[in-house]
């Protein structure tokens, strides 16, 4: 009886958590894609971080000495 | 304790904290899929409360709100501390990630406690303690979002917002011990008192199931946040170089 009397608040604290939620789920998710696709797009114009090239260096010179 | 200061060492290359986070992130998401799917279930079985009917279903998005409301606030002191004490690299990180996702778990809490108060009080909002500091927890969050986006440079932000952090702290045993020090409208605590709760394991557990499923939740987007936060940085950087490289 009460829960038909009340069943609006019920609900509208529901969709408010499904709102909440949902709303924090997208902005890690687009947020992500987002940075992703920043660096992918910096990193095909020639651009990348001083410390991941320290790391690549190694490599591309025993590449080289190989060759 | 020295393996924890190690692991806290080792978290500290934010290179080596994005492949933890890569690897844990889906596992921790499946995780809280399943328990939301076990607490949702319980949830919906769960009996009427005796005096409130139904709406005590409200009670279990309000509580575990409330209790990540106010852990993410915690989180954040910590995190506070290890800017300015230890300047730990993640430590502003962190904090500037937790910041939203605790604004809005408290707003989640504030507008559940509303429409939970709107049958039960007869109103939706009252000026009491426990209500009032939880706004104000609230207002912290916003103020804090809003230092990080007013100054530019984030190890300069980090320190006003970690002083800001360890000031609202003090907040958290106000809205804790507000129903006891103050006469409220807000009920006492039932859960963790004294002498054991006061709610019927009916209701009960599944509290405690959606409390879990909540946390889990939590952890799982503060890491996803985190991870973006340092992407951010990472995009800050790439920008800086492309801005010197061509003046």
């Amino acid at each position: 009886m009460q829960a038909t009397a009340h069943i609006d608040f019920i609900l509208a604290a529901y969709a408010a958590g499904i709102i909440v939620i949902g709303a924090l789920i997208a902005w890690v998710t687009l947020d992500y894609r987002a940075q992703r696709l920043t660096i992918a797009e910096l990193e095909m114009q020639g651009l990348s971080r001083r410390s991941a090239t320290a790391r690549a260096e190694p490599v591309k010179r025993a590449a080289k000495e190989g060759a | 304790m020295r393996a924890l200061a190690m692991t806290l060492t080792d978290l500290a290359n934010p290179s080596r904290f994005l492949r933890l986070a890569d690897v844990a992130i889906p596992w921790l998401a499946g995780a809280t899929a399943l328990a939301f799917a076990y607490a949702i279930e319980r949830a919906i079985f769960a009996p009427d409360d005796y005096q409130q009917g139904a709406t005590v279903k409200i009670m279990f998005l309000h509580v575990p709100s409330a209790w990540l409301g106010m852990l993410c606030w915690g989180l954040m002191t910590i995190a506070a501390l290890g800017t300015l004490v230890w300047r730990h690299p993640l430590a502003d990180v962190a904090a500037k990630a937790a910041a939203p996702i605790g604004a809005a778990f408290t707003l989640l809490c504030l507008i559940t406690g509303s429409l939970w108060g709107r049958p039960e009080w007869g109103t939706y909002w009252v000026w009491d303690a426990r209500l009032t500091s939880e706004l104000i927890l609230f207002l912290l969050y916003l103020g804090v979002i809003a230092l990080w986006r007013t100054v530019e440079d984030p190890s300069r932000a980090a320190r006003a917002v970690a002083i800001l952090t360890l000031v609202g702290a003090i907040d958290l045993p106000i809205i804790k011990f507000s129903v006891d020090w103050w006469n409220t409208l807000h009920q006492g605590s039932s859960v963790f008192r004294l002498g054991g709760s006061t709610i019927d394991s009916t209701i009960l557990i599944p509290l405690f199931a959606m409390t879990v499923a909540f946390t889990l939740l939590f952890v799982t987007l503060l890491l996803a946040a985190m991870r973006n936060e340092i992407l951010r940085r990472r995009v800050r950087t790439l920008h800086l170089m492309k801005a010197s490289a061509a003046s």
